[in-house]
C-alpha cells in the first residue's frame, strides 16, 4: 500500500506544474476535437456524413483547420480601435481556459512521493471562482464588438452583455440549491457529498439541474441562445471583423466554455468522477488523511487510492462530460434561435422567479429534515428527490398548461384554412 | 408522383409549448443521428449512377479499320444551337466523303444531344462521361482524333414508344 501522505512543497510544485500543462493540453485537444464532433454530429443529424476526408474518419481535420487558421491573412479594419480589437480575443479566451482549473477530474493518484489530487487548484471558493471568471468572458465579447467599429458586431456585443448578465442570475440561483445541499463551495467536497449521499444531486435537485442546463446554454452563447452571433440577422455578431487566429480564439473560447459547462454539470449534478453504486472509489481528504467514509461509530475509514481507481474515475468523468458536450451539440442542431425578447422573457420572468421559489422550497425542506433529525444520507436524498420531483412535474405542467403543439403534423386542407382565416378576420 | 402543396397550420400565439416541442424535436433529430442511411455520395470512390439518357462528353464512332464513321454531311454543325461544331468535309478517290477537320468546342456545347439525333450514320454521340478537367482552355476543343479516342458509353436516344424510359 502506498504512502497516503500529502505532498512536500517541492513535489507539490512539480505536480502542480505537470497538472497545469496536462489539463491545458487535454482541454485544448478536447476543444479541437469538439469542433470535429460538432461538424460530424450535425452532418449525421442532417443525414450527411460531415468532414471525413482528412485522415481516418476525418480525425486530422482539426489539425488541418489549425494550420489553415495560423497561415491565413489577418485582417484589421482601418477604423477599428486597434488596441481593444487585439485585446478582445485575448479576454475572451482567457477566462474560458482557466475555469477548468477548479474542476476535479479523477480520484487522487498515489505516487511514490505522495498522493496527488487530480485537480489543478483545489481552491476553497471553487464555484465562486467559476462564476466570477465565466462572467468575465463577456468583456472580451463586448470589447471586440465595440472595437470592430461595425454595427453588426456592436449589436452582437450588446446582446451578449445583456444576455449573459441575465442568465448569470438564473445560473447562480440554480447553483445555490446545490450549495445548500453540499454545504460547501469546493467542487471536490461536492463530489464527496454526492458519494456520501449515494445519490447524485440531479435527483434531489432535478429542477435546479434543468435551470442550470438552460442557463448554461445561454451563458455559453450556444443555440438556441446564440443571440450574439445570430448569423441570419447579425452576420456573425461580435466576431464579424475577425479573421485567422483571432477568429479561431473566439472559437476556442466558445468550445472551452462548452467543455467547462459540461464538466460543471457532470460535477455538480452527476457526481463528478464518482462511479455510480460502487463505493470503493469514494475518496476525500479528512483531517490530513485520505478517507473513503465513516463507520457506524463515526470513525473514518482509510481509503486505498490506486492508479486503476484514478483511471476508472477519470473515464467516468470523461464519459459524463462527453455526454453533456453531445447534448449541447444535439440541442444546437435541433432548436431554432429564439427571438431576443423571448430570451429575455425566459431569463427574467420564468427562470428567475422559479429558481428563487425553488431555493426557498429546498431550503425549507432541508430545514424540516434537519429539525426532524434525519441524517444526511440516502434517505435524506430520497425525501428531497420526492419533493423535487413533484415540484419539477408541477413546474413543467404549469409552463406547458393548456398549450398545444402544432406544426408539420397539424396541416389541413387549404380551403379549410382559408375559411378559418377569413372567419377570424 | 404528383407534387402537392403542403400547408402548415400554425398554432395560435400563446398556445405553443416549447417544452414538449423541444423534446419532440430532439427525438426527431436523434432518430436521424443514429440512422445509418445518409444521402451523401462519397464521389471519387463512389460514382453516381448516370441515367441512360444522361448526356456528356462527345465521342466519334469508328469503323473496324479505324476510319471515322462520319461522312461529313454537315447536318450536325447546321443543327447545333450553340454553333460549337466546326466541320470541313473532303472527298476521296472513290467519292466517299470524310471529315478533314472535325472539332467540337466542349465549352460552347450545351449538351442538347441534337448532333447525335440528327446524325444519319450514327457517327457522333454524346456520352456518359463528365470528368474532363484540363489545365488549359484550348484543351477543351476536341479534335477528330480526340473524339475517336473517347471510349465511354454513349447516350441512349429518346424512344418515342417509351417516352419516360421505363
Amino acid at each position: 500500500m502506498h504512502e497516503m501522505n500529502q505532498l512536500s512543497t517541492f513535489w507539490f510544485w512539480v505536480a502542480g506544474a505537470a497538472k497545469v500543462i496536462g489539463v491545458f493540453t487535454v482541454v485544448m485537444l478536447a476543444v479541437a476535437y469538439m469542433t470535429l464532433a460538432e461538424r460530424r454530429v450535425s452532418g449525421f443529424i442532417q443525414d450527411r456524413l460531415g468532414p471525413n476526408r482528412v485522415g481516418p474518419f476525418g480525425l486530422l481535420q482539426p489539425i488541418a483547420d489549425a494550420v489553415k487558421n495560423l497561415i491565413k491573412e489577418e485582417t484589421m479594419p482601418g477604423t477599428s480601435a486597434k488596441f481593444y480589437f487585439v485585446l478582445g480575443p485575448m479576454l475572451a479566451i482567457m477566462p474560458a481556459v482557466v475555469t477548468f482549473a477548479v474542476i476535479p477530474i479523477a480520484a487522487p493518484l498515489p505516487t511514490p512521493v505522495g498522493t496527488v489530487d487530480m485537480i489543478v487548484a483545489d481552491v476553497p471558493i471553487g464555484i465562486l471562482y467559476i462564476l466570477a471568471l465565466s462572467s468575465l468572458a463577456v468583456y472580451g465579447i463586448v470589447l471586440s464588438g465595440w472595437a470592430s467599429n461595425n454595427k453588426y458586431a456592436f449589436l452582437g456585443g450588446l446582446r451578449a452583455s445583456a444576455q449573459m448578465i441575465s442568465y448569470e442570475v438564473a445560473l447562480g440561483l440554480s447553483v445555490i440549491a446545490v450549495l445548500l445541499l453540499a454545504g460547501n463551495l469546493t467542487l471536490t467536497e461536492m463530489v464527496w457529498q454526492q458519494q456520501q449521499m449515494k445519490l447524485w444531486f440531479v435527483f434531489p435537485l432535478s429542477l435546479a439541474f434543468i435551470f442550470f442546463v438552460i442557463s448554461a446554454l445561454a451563458e455559453t452563447n450556444r443555440l438556441p441562445f446564440d443571440m450574439p452571433e445570430a448569423e441570419s440577422e447579425l452576420i456573425t455578431g461580435y466576431h464579424t471583423e475577425y479573421s485567422a487566429m483571432k477568429f479561431s480564439m473566439f472559437f476556442i473560447a466558445e468550445y472551452s466554455h462548452v467543455l467547462t459547462a459540461s464538466a460543471l454539470m457532470a460535477t455538480l449534478f452527476f457526481g463528478g468522477w464518482d462511479i455510480p453504486v460502487w463505493t470503493g472509489d469514494d475518496m476525500f481528504w479528512h483531517e490530513g488523511a485520505l478517507i473513503r467514509g465513516f463507520d457506524e461509530a463515526g470513525a473514518p475509514i482509510a481509503a486505498t487510492p490506486s492508479v486503476l481507481i484514478t483511471l476508472l474515475t477519470l473515464g467516468a468523468f470523461s464519459a459524463k462530460t462527453a455526454f453533456f458536450v453531445l447534448l449541447y451539440i444535439w440541442i444546437r442542431w435541433t432548436l431554432p434561435r429564439f427571438r431576443y425578447d423571448q430570451v429575455m422573457h425566459l431569463g427574467w420572468k420564468v427562470l428567475l422567479p422559479a429558481a428563487l421559489g425553488y431555493i426557498v422550497l429546498i431550503a425549507g425542506t432541508m430545514l424540516v429534515l434537519d429539525q426532524l433529525g434525519v441524517p444526511f444520507g440516502f434517505r435524506y436524498g430520497l425525501i428531497l428527490t420526492g419533493v423535487s420531483g413533484v415540484t419539477t412535474v408541477a413546474f413543467l405542467f404549469f409552463v406547458d398548461r393548456d398549450r398545444v403543439i402544432g406544426g408539420a403534423h397539424g396541416q389541413g386542407s387549404v380551403a379549410r384554412i382559408r375559411a378559418r382565416a377569413s372567419a377570424s378576420s | 408522383m404528383a407534387i402537392s402543396v403542403k400547408v402548415m397550420r400554425r398554432p395560435e400565439p400563446g398556445r405553443t409549448s416549447y417544452m414538449r416541442a423541444t423534446l419532440k424535436g430532439m427525438s426527431l433529430t436523434f432518430k436521424h443521428l443514429v440512422r445509418l442511411k445518409k444521402v451523401t455520395l462519397e464521389y471519387p470512390e463512389d460514382q453516381p449512377d448516370l441515367h441512360p439518357r444522361w448526356r456528356g462528353t462527345h465521342r466519334m464512332e469508328v469503323h473496324a479499320d479505324g476510319r471515322p464513321k462520319c461522312v461529313a454531311c454537315g447536318l450536325c454543325p447546321t443543327v447545333c444551337p450553340a454553333n460549337c461544331i466546326r466541320l470541313v468535309g473532303g472527298e476521296d478517290d472513290q467519292g466517299n466523303r470524310y471529315p478533314i477537320v472535325y472539332e467540337i468546342d466542349e465549352f460552347r456545347c450545351i449538351f442538347c444531344g441534337m448532333c447525335q439525333e440528327v446524325c444519319p450514320v450514327e457517327a457522333i454521340h454524346v456520352g456518359q462521361h463528365f470528368e474532363n478537367a484540363e489545365y488549359t482552355r484550348d484543351r477543351f476543343v476536341y479534335d477528330l482524333d480526340r473524339l475517336m479516342e473517347q471510349d465511354h458509353p454513349t447516350t441512349l436516344l429518346w424512344d418515342p414508344s417509351d417516352p419516360r424510359s421505363e
